[in-house]
């Protein structure tokens, strides 16, 4: 047994993947050394294009198209993975390994009952008489803390929610018990809350069966929370490879060291105490009922916002954190009027927004702009940055030469050279076109800007820069910040004040540090007890493990 | 089809020939020096009918395809931004795809008179609802894009919001769809002729060839098959030339290949 425990159940040895010819780089993963014991959890960590998704693809076989194997080998259980036949290759997964996704909604298919996916399975690896299988998948069930496992075998994927699913697909990768599992980002599409649950459940579930873990992640607070063992990659290269405790306190690699100082403390930053400024925006009141009428005309109304009220001062950045569904993006789309608020008032100065309509509404939208999370698909590919950056201020009338002028200047304040105006969109990375969404937003002097979600979608050191950047902003323009993130991290680094939504309303609000340091709302309490890694204060020399 | 394109617009200036011209003295002629591929059963010159035949076809193809897709995108874009009008619009168009094409073309045809207008016409009004249903379903897809909300957010008017974000993403699919739609009324517009019910035949079409042809099929077979070959050759050409021009517009498909 001991003697067991000594021996790896898998193991990669000098993996190196090529990319196709006309890519960036010639290897996606080079020589990269691996080892997993039993009952062991493996992080590997880097940011987007590190080539950590492609080991996972090489462990299971799955390796798309243009990639290649270039050498090198990986063994399960001394078993060598590379040259198995594709028949011997099926057999492998699911039941000596097996692999859960990130997005459980698209892993599952809609058309099939849960039951009945969990079941195939047992259908393609065993011989057990139906009835026998049935059982096996109902304990399967039970066994991911899915609660009326009868009831969940007949249900179909829409009827669960994301976490429900993403236990569903564990309940299928685990329900022949295999030696490895494999977890590409399992948690990064659910709620803070939920990621908790599920990161809690795989650990019970490592302990009962001692399945070993490779769990693939871009987040250190998760590492922090679950890995036995981390291997840090970037551009394709194993940089650092140790015990969890070793990388996070003492890492060796220089970029090991950045990433993990790139995490946004918990702690809140420092307000300065300035002088209070005027107000720049008051919502009062707000409220937004949907009326979702069905096909047979039974009404049900929708509460996505209730009574929601807050002010704004001017260099104020405000922060809004909540977890999805719970109206905060509905908020920011009132604001900015995308969507009609059903009741209340939003009064920027003056002017009345939350009813304004028509020509007066088209005048009055340049005071609020928005930056949007996702950098691919917030800039039209068809124009240049240029001609995106001029739009609104051509649109009120602000002569062409001026609007270039202007646009210039902003590149150079978002950190950009005024060369790239007349580039596509598709030229730029997803922080620099986060950057040129911001320059966009600011090209009119707007009062307001609201950033809905603006860095969840970049990687932790663009991240960072972003944040820096925007904060920077707001201190030259004196401007107002609507700062919206399901990220208490990132809140807590960014944000004068906070408020908390759940379901439609805020629940709690005020100063950043009062909220976080003694919340009053028992959501806040739970929100923060579900932060990952919240043991655990990141700096540029390394993390220290201790209450925050 | 590049050449086919070239030939047809040459063809008036390099015509020996005039497509029309009787000989009847000469009619069903195998292929000789003077008559490359032979002549017909009036003893017109195959050659020169099959170049005008191209003529013809290219124009009812392109523009069929061209007024379809102009028709088409303007009453799409207002459907598919402008809710309140999109129910009506949309009633209409089924009530248009209801009626079947060819049977349409044919009563049109009947009603106004056969000649080279009339018969783009004809092929035209029951393409529109296609290009409507496509440019209405692209348009509900890209108005929710960032992109377009952040236009909205900006002050952008509507009919500039519409022409500047939402048409310049809808085009890659459009131009398949116009390539088929060009390839498919060339295909009609030669059902047509052939059935008797298109151009009148003394306009040369590779459908009223074909149709002529048919008689002759055991003693000429060639009268039918040179034209229906080259009938097949072109809608090959048109599809692949669409699939290309969309590869090529694609600034992200281009990237990626």
């Amino acid at each position: 047994m001991s003697d067991d425990l000594q021996r790896p159940v898998l193991a990669i040895e000098g993996l190196s993947v090529r990319l196709p010819r006309g890519s960036d780089r010639a290897f996606a993963v080079k020589d990269v050394t691996l080892a997993v014991m039993p009952r062991e959890t493996l992080c590997i960590v880097g940011e987007s294009g590190s080539g950590k998704s492609v080991i996972a693809q090489s462990i299971m076989g799955l390796l798309p198209r243009p990639l290649t194997h270039a050498g090198g080998s990986i063994r399960l259980d001394d078993e060598s993975i590379v040259d198995a036949s594709s028949r011997r290759l099926r057999s492998l997964r699911g039941s000596r390994m097996a692999m859960i996704f990130q997005e459980p909604m698209t892993a599952l298919n809609p058309m099939m009952t849960i039951g009945r996916q969990i079941e195939e399975v047992l259908q393609v690896h065993t011989d057990l008489s139906s009835a026998e299988r049935e059982a096996q998948v109902l304990s399967a069930i039970a066994d991911v803390n899915l609660p009326d496992a009868a009831l969940l075998y007949h249900a179909y994927p829409h009827e669960l929610s994301g976490g429900q699913r993403q236990r569903a697909m564990i309940a299928a990768a685990l329900v022949l018990a295999p030696a490895v599992l494999i977890a590409d980002e399992p948690t990064t599409a659910l709620d803070v809350t939920t990621q908790a649950q599920i990161l809690k459940l795989l650990k019970d579930i490592q302990r009962r069966h001692g399945t070993a873990i490779v769990f693939i992640t871009h987040d250190i607070g998760v590492v922090a929370d679950i890995a036995d063992r981390v291997a840090v990659m970037r551009q394709g290269e194993l940089l650092e490879e140790g015990a969890t405790r070793t990388v996070l306190t003492e890492p060796r690699h220089p970029y090991t060291r950045m990433l993990i100082g790139s995490v946004p403390g918990l702690t809140p930053r420092r307000v300065e105490t300035q002088a209070a400024q005027e107000i720049a925006i008051s919502i009062d009141n707000l409220g937004k009922t949907y009326r979702p009428t069905s096909l047979f005309g039974a009404k049900r109304t929708v509460d996505a916002l209730k009574q929601v009220s807050f002010d704004i001062r001017r260099g104020e950045t405000f922060g809004i954190v909540g977890e999805s569904g719970s109206g905060k993006s509905t908020l920011a789309r009132c604001i900015v009027r995308l969507v009609d608020p059903s009741a209340g008032e939003i009064r920027l100065g003056a002017a009345e927004l939350a009813h304004a309509a028509g020509e007066q509404l088209r005048c009055e939208r340049r005071r609020v702009q928005i930056v949007f999370q996702d950098p691919y698909r917030s800039l039209n590919p068809r124009r240049t940055v240029g001609q995106t950056i001029v739009e609104c201020p051509m649109n009120y009338s602000v002569p062409a030469a001026a609007a270039w002028k202007r646009a210039a200047e902003l590149m150079r304040l978002v950190g950009l050279e005024p060369a790239a105006l007349s580039r596509y969109p598709h030229e730029f990375s997803g922080g620099q076109r986060q950057r040129i969404s911001i320059a966009r937003a600011l090209a009119v002097e707007p009062e307001l800007l609201i950033a809905d979600e603006a860095v969840s979608a970049l990687d932790v050191s663009v991240q960072a820069q972003v944040l820096a950047l925007l904060d920077d902003i707001r201190k030259c323009l004196n401007l107002a910040i609507l700062f919206i993130t399901h990220d208490l991290r990132v809140a807590a680094q960014v944000c004068d004040r906070v408020a908390v939504m759940h379901r439609g309303s805020i629940v709690e609000s005020g100063l950043t540090e009062t909220v976080f340091s003694s919340p009053q709302h028992p959501y806040t309490r739970t929100l923060l007890d579900a932060a990952p890694g919240k043991g655990w204060t990141f700096g540029t020399h390394g993390a220290v493990q201790g209450p925050v | 089809m590049l050449l086919l394109g070239l030939l047809s617009l040459a063809a008036p200036f390099m015509l020996s020939g005039d497509p029309l011209a009787l000989d009847p003295a000469n009619r069903l002629q195998a292929a000789s020096s003077a008559h490359w591929f032979g002549t017909d059963m009036y003893g017109r010159d195959v050659l020169t009918r099959l170049i005008s035949g191209a003529r013809t076809s290219l124009a009812v193809g392109s523009s069929v395809a061209l007024f379809a897709v102009v028709i088409g995108v303007f009453i799409g874009l207002v459907s598919g931004y402008i809710r309140s009008v999109d129910g009506v619009v949309m009633r209409v168009m089924d009530g248009l795809m209801a009626i079947p094409g060819i049977l349409l073309a044919i009563a049109l045809i009947a009603v106004a008179g056969a000649n080279l207008l009339t018969v783009i016409v004809a092929i035209t009004v029951p393409d529109v609802p296609r290009v409507v249903r496509l440019v209405r379903s692209l348009v509900l897809s890209v108005r929710e894009e960032p992109y377009v909300e952040g236009a909205v957010a900006a002050g952008t008017r509507v009919p500039l919001i519409l022409l500047r974000h939402i048409l310049p993403n809808t085009v890659a699919p459009l131009i398949v769809l116009a390539s088929y739609l060009a390839s498919s009324a060339i295909l009609v517009e030669a059902s047509l002729s052939f059935l008797g019910a298109g151009l009148p035949p003394e306009i040369p079409s590779w459908g009223n060839m074909i149709a002529e042809g048919r008689i002759f099929l055991q003693l000429r077979p060639e009268l039918v098959f040179l034209p229906g070959t080259l009938l097949g050759l072109t809608v090959l050409g048109i599809n692949l030339l669409g699939d290309g021009l969309r590869d090529e517009l694609d600034p992200q498909l281009k990237q990626r290949l």
